[in-house]
């Protein structure tokens, strides 16, 4: 039977690790350098565009 | 408009609204002896009225190929003109409400009068009614300009707006009559809720469906931003209003929660409707306008990503801040509390980067009063964030809680951000997508602007005295251990500070009549110019290009 300490446990020690791996995740992704031309690209796209959709 | 869509998608809206005229029916007969028949009636006069306008337009000429060579904005405007005028009617409501404060007896004796009924209107009126059409309307807008691809369909994003507009009309007149399920920002009867669980499907969709095709290689940040503000707030809209109505006849219903599960359910709900209604999506506009009005790129497009993935997983846990000092288990409250504080980072993210974007273009912030309106939009959302965290501590909390300090907090992050950075993407994207050169008139824009700032600035200044004086006195002891102060003594306290916070909302709300008058006279002054246009038959678009690449 789960009783309500058990499900504190599980979500205190669980719910701490998912979310340092999410984090490093987050990290590792966003710092990628092979990442960091998409990046730039996308903010600059933005400013230039011509007001009609790519056919 | 009629003339925009499909013979099939003028079929396809002709069959819808006959089926939601159905539904409006079955609910008035089903609900006949309960006041659930005014809504039933209510939905079925839409549809019919709805009806009678694509009968109307029925015949017209189908709308030519050419079109996929422009972005489909119609919607767009729509969704804007609706938003300016939600906001004259919240805003109005809401200094209403803030007058009853001051003159209680205001009520002319009429239960629709209450402070009880009135108050929801406002919040409401406000948060969805201005807050989520203005969503709506640039969230298709920055949608097809960042992925270069045309909106899927003609008919889907007017049923995401209309039928949004009628959720927001269910919930306004349902206040009025005495409907209502008592949750903070929830208060609209389960047969609102199931509606609007509909249309939010079919929003969502537009959004997959338009990335779908989208032409550029990344996802723009503003479109995460969006999209985490559709998602997040579909589920949370379906857990927290899960309920049993009394009966299919009745617009009572009993929510499957209760006790301290309910009030964690609603506070959940409550706090990450402030994070992904009120902050994602306006985030959503921040990234995309004000780079695009300062014309520069985003300071730190890194900045970005990490703000949102901090505000996105950080939000969901910190709704148990709302609960200090129940019987809701300590820790709970402490996570709570621990997340709130660490919020500051994501969010002191998105503020300087915004900041550091303009950093090189401030003689267009002291020249522009639009981008103007969204710099100082940031600066209030960089001071809300940090006095968020502040409060939610458990000690801080002890003072503020159940005070006027909170309603400050509140009305410096609704005021100060939502609206600001709202009217500033309005006054971008007006003379936009009219294809005008500027506004109607730049004056009444800064008018608005000092009127918006004075107006904030009285009256999160006279909230936060409030609170604190109040705080203060709820918590101050005589020597011999009673309570220094009655309830009726911290009222009468409160009254010079209630004058002053109905004056601020007034200067306000009057910003908001002007911001519309502005609006809708850029809108005459296009279709003015459209009329002056040459007798001259239309070349279509493709032919043009076809002659210019020869």
């Amino acid at each position: 039977m789960i009783d309500h300490d058990t499900l504190v446990a599980f979500s205190k020690s669980y719910g701490l690790f998912y979310l340092m791996a999410m984090a490093l995740t987050v990290v590792a992704y966003t710092f990628w350098p092979s990442n960091k031309e998409r990046f730039d690209e996308a903010a600059k796209s933005i400013i230039d565009d011509e007001d009609t959709p790519c056919r | 408009m009629i003339s925009e869509l499909t013979r099939g998608e003028r079929r396809l809206a002709l069959a819808v609204l006959t089926a939601v005229a159905i539904l409006g029916l079955a609910l008035a007969v089903a609900g006949r002896g309960d006041i659930l028949a005014v809504h039933g009636g209510l939905i079925m006069a839409s549809a019919v009225v709805l009806m009678f306008f694509v009968i109307s337009g029925y015949y017209a000429p189908e709308p030519g190929e050419e079109r996929f060579a422009q972005y489909y904005d119609t919607p767009t405007k729509a969704g804007v003109v609706l938003a300016m005028i939600w906001a004259v009617i919240g805003m109005g409501v809401g200094d209403w409400v803030a007058w009853l404060l001051v003159y209680p007896e205001m009520t002319f004796d009429a239960a629709w009068a209450s402070f009880g009924r009135l108050r929801p209107v406002h919040t409401s009126g406000v948060i969805f009614g201005f807050g989520g059409n203005a969503l709506i309307a640039t969230s298709f807008h920055v949608l097809q300009r960042t992925s270069r691809a045309r909106l899927p369909d003609q008919f889907s994003p007017w049923f995401v707006l209309i039928g949004y507009n009628l959720f927001c009309l269910l919930a306004a007149s349902g206040y009025l009559l005495g409907i209502t399920q008592s949750k903070e920002y929830a208060e609209p009867e389960w047969y609102a809720d199931l509606w609007l669980v509909v249309v939010w499907v079919v929003y969502f969709s537009i959004y997959l469906r338009t990335l779908m095709r989208r032409q550029e290689p990344h996802i723009y940040v503003a479109n995460w931003y969006y999209m985490a503000f559709i998602l997040v707030v579909a589920i949370l809209h379906i857990v927290n209003n899960l309920a049993v109505p009394i009966s299919f006849g009745s617009a009572k219903s009993y929510s499957a929660f209760a006790g301290v599960q309910d009030a964690m359910t609603q506070w959940w709900y409550g706090h990450n409707a402030v994070a992904f209604f009120l902050t994602a999506g306006f985030l959503g506009m921040m990234y995309y306008y004000l780079p695009k009005r300062a014309g520069r790129p985003v300071f730190s497009y890194r900045m970005g990503i990490l703000g949102f993935w901090g505000i996105t997983f950080m939000y969901m846990w910190a709704g148990s801040h709302h609960l200090h000092y129940t019987a809701l288990p300590q820790w709970v409250q402490t996570l709570g509390m621990t997340f709130s504080v660490m919020l500051i980072v994501p969010s002191w993210l998105a503020a300087a980067n915004a900041l550091l974007t303009l950093n090189g273009a401030w003689d267009k912030v002291r020249d522009d009063a639009t981008l103007r309106f969204m710099m100082l939009a940031v600066v209030f959302y960089g001071l809300s964030t940090f006095e968020g965290s502040f409060m939610s501590i458990r000690a801080v909390n002890s003072l503020s809680h159940y005070t006027d300090w909170t309603v400050g907090h509140v009305h410096a992050g609704a005021l100060g951000w939502v609206a600001l950075i709202t009217f500033g993407s309005i006054y971008a994207v007006v003379p936009w997508i009219w294809k005008q050169p500027s506004m109607y008139s730049n004056k009444l824009v800064e008018a608005h602007f000092w009127l918006s700032l004075a107006g904030t600035l009285i009256y999160v200044f006279a909230m936060w005295n409030s609170g604190i004086i109040q705080g203060l006195m709820w918590r101050t002891y005589s020597e011999g251990g009673t309570l220094a102060y009655s309830f009726i003594d911290s009222l009468v306290a409160m009254r010079p500070y209630y004058i002053a916070r109905a004056i601020g909302g007034g200067f306000f709300a009057v910003g908001a009549v002007i911001g519309l008058y502005n609006v809708w006279m850029t809108i005459r002054q296009a279709s003015a110019e459209r009329a002056e246009a040459p007798d001259a038959p239309v070349v279509p678009a493709l032919a043009r290009s076809l002659q210019a690449g020869e």
